[in-house]
């Protein structure tokens, strides 16, 4: 039993690796391999959101706030004061880290609706310092003059080397996410979705928990954040806003709640959509709501869910 | 027995003891006034009829409510303001009346969870998987099985919680709770919605698990059992303590009786 589910699992990382390299190594078009890119920042965003909303059961609408605070943080950083990008990385990660903790600390005793607004508005909060906080984030025509990657000889600019950068991170945050939810505070997580009552009747400290997980999310937000400040090199606060918030639980609930391939899958089917809907032209918005829509009442689990059981159904009427 | 065996460290010679306690809703007095004490390893009977305050009763014992005046002493700490996740690691634990398992999680893996405040690896200890983990880890596993042997659902381990019947449930309950080591063990009408043959079996259960040392409180409204099960009974009616005794003092009494059947 044991050995079989540590086989499939090496197995899914064999077949992740396998493609994320191959598409890294054939594909020369620039666009496509930008478009890679973002789908690999935005799986960072929802596999830290599928955490707390898929796997906890508490709902965000304020992810983008950390996703920002990571961008800002290391675009004043390394932009304004010439301190060593990774250095700046660190600095990001710790600061949504402690905002996490701070603002987590009151809303995370929220629960369904209430904690759904209060961290909707941490969101704008966080949105509004950014436009408004000119003198240090440019606020709302963006900060320029964010670095380049670098590391020793080597120079992350778009393309190849930048495209295997974020997906060597996202196969570790993957790595990552997989073993903590195979561990006790993983089960501990899931009884807190199940039934928060149940779980404080068995000893859990929910409240505690849940604000791990939910500055665990805002350490994966912040990386993905500097992700994106590093490969645009400007950034405006629009990036961040409320909007997008949305868009990363849209990619969670479209790939489906508490699975990691899921968070994947969403990431990559909201990132690609608009790319290719783009021949809509006007009627964009209207053919994505619809398509999203479709996904939900067709496959109410998500597409990962949804597809299995396709395949399992067309399995058993072969059989 | 070391499957079961509970945290050492207790002394005093009652593991339970409520003095005085009291708790009102709105105007309504739940609680008015109670005091008993439970001696280690025995099974006490808490009966009354429907709302005399049974379950508040429990949910002060687990910490769940505060008392507005009196103590709650647990193996001779006063635990009042003990938050709920210390409480269980000191020793108690509890099941519901109505079951709670994790649904979406193996019954394996809900008796595993039982075991929270047992186990220590956290965030770091599973993202590096040091061999402290996966020795913890292994040994988590070991002691769900034979939990899961001892209560007689082993053949269920890998089946979804939410899909065994009601009945495994239940028991499923008390597995997860006896998962925390506790000293005691508050079971809240664990033969409520069983068929006669489950009540047996439960019965069977309770009588083994008190053999490994725990003390029991038992909230029944199947009097048999109850009857059956204790060693001492604690009636309750309209949040006043009614009357206590051996199951054979409770039967003969009259104020119960008349508890029971209203006083026409």
């Amino acid at each position: 039993m044991m050995t079989d589910k540590n086989k499939t699992i090496w197995i899914e990382y064999l077949v992740f690796l396998c493609v994320v390299s191959a598409f890294g190594l054939i594909t020369e078009n620039t666009y496509y391999l930008q478009i890679m890119t973002f789908i690999g920042i935005n799986t960072l965003l929802a596999l830290g959101l599928n955490m707390l909303m898929g796997y906890t059961g508490q709902v965000s609408l304020g992810h983008a706030a950390f996703y920002g605070i990571g961008a800002y943080t290391t675009a004043i950083l390394s932009g304004t004061y010439a301190i060593n990008p990774w250095l700046a990385l660190v600095c990001a990660v710790a600061a949504a880290v402690l905002i996490a903790f701070i603002v987590g600390l009151p809303t995370l005793r929220l629960s369904g609706y209430y904690l759904a607004m209060g961290t909707l508005g941490f969101g704008m909060i966080v949105n509004i310092v950014i436009r408004e906080w000119g003198d240090v984030t440019g606020g709302a025509s963006g900060f320029v003059g964010i670095p380049v990657l670098e590391a020793g000889s080597l120079v992350f600019m778009s393309g190849a080397s930048y495209y295997f950068l974020v997906w060597g991170i996202v196969f570790a945050a993957i790595i990552i996410c997989r073993r903590l939810l195979a561990s006790r505070t993983g089960r501990a997580l899931r009884a807190i979705h199940d039934g928060e009552n149940a779980a404080v009747a068995i000893g859990i400290n929910t409240h505690a928990l849940k604000l791990e997980i939910f500055m665990f999310s805002a350490a994966l937000g912040a990386v993905a954040g500097f992700l994106y400040a590093h490969f645009v090199l400007f950034i405006s606060p629009e990036s961040f806003g409320f909007m997008f918030s949305i868009k990363i639980v849209t990619m969670v609930v479209i790939g489906g709640m508490a699975s990691v391939w899921g968070a994947l899958l969403g990431a990559a089917v909201l990132t690609l959509l608009p790319e290719v809907l783009h021949g809509f032209a006007e009627y964009e918005m209207i053919v994505f709501g619809t398509v999203l829509m479709v996904v939900m009442i067709f496959m109410p689990q998500g597409l990962t869910r949804g597809i299995m059981d396709i395949i399992r159904t067309a399995r058993r009427a072969r059989a | 027995m070391t499957l079961l065996q509970p945290t050492p460290g207790s002394r005093p010679q009652h593991i339970l003891e409520v003095q005085d306690l009291t708790k009102m809703f709105g105007g309504v007095k739940a609680q008015d006034h109670i005091n008993f004490s439970i001696e280690k390893g025995i099974v006490c009977g808490l009966i009354g009829p429907n709302g005399a305050g049974k379950t508040t009763l429990f949910n002060m014992i687990t910490g769940i409510y505060r008392p507005d005046t009196g103590k709650v002493v647990f193996n001779g700490k006063d635990i009042r303001k003990t938050p709920v996740h210390r409480l269980v690691k000191a020793g108690v634990a509890r099941t519901f009346q109505h079951v709670e398992l994790f649904s979406s999680m193996t019954l394996l893996e809900n008796i595993m969870v039982g075991m929270h405040v047992r186990t220590k690896a956290g965030f770091w200890a599973a993202v590096t998987r040091i061999p402290a983990m996966k020795r913890e880890e292994r040994q988590s596993r070991q002691k769900a099985e034979e939990l899961l042997e001892f209560t007689g659902l082993a053949e269920d381990a890998h089946k979804m919680a939410g899909d065994l019947p009601a009945g495994r449930q239940k028991t499923a309950q008390i597995a997860r709770a006896l998962a925390s080591n506790p000293l005691l063990l508050l079971l809240d009408e664990p033969a409520a919605g069983l068929n006669p043959v489950e009540t047996h079996a439960l019965g069977q259960l309770i009588r083994k698990i008190k053999q490994s040392g725990i003390t029991m409180m038992l909230v029944e409204h199947d009097m048999s059992l109850v009857m059956e099960m204790s060693d001492k009974v604690v009636v309750l009616d309209q949040g006043k303590k009614l009357a206590q005794g051996t199951p054979r003092q409770i039967q003969s009494n009259e104020a119960v009786m008349s508890a029971y059947l209203g006083n026409g």
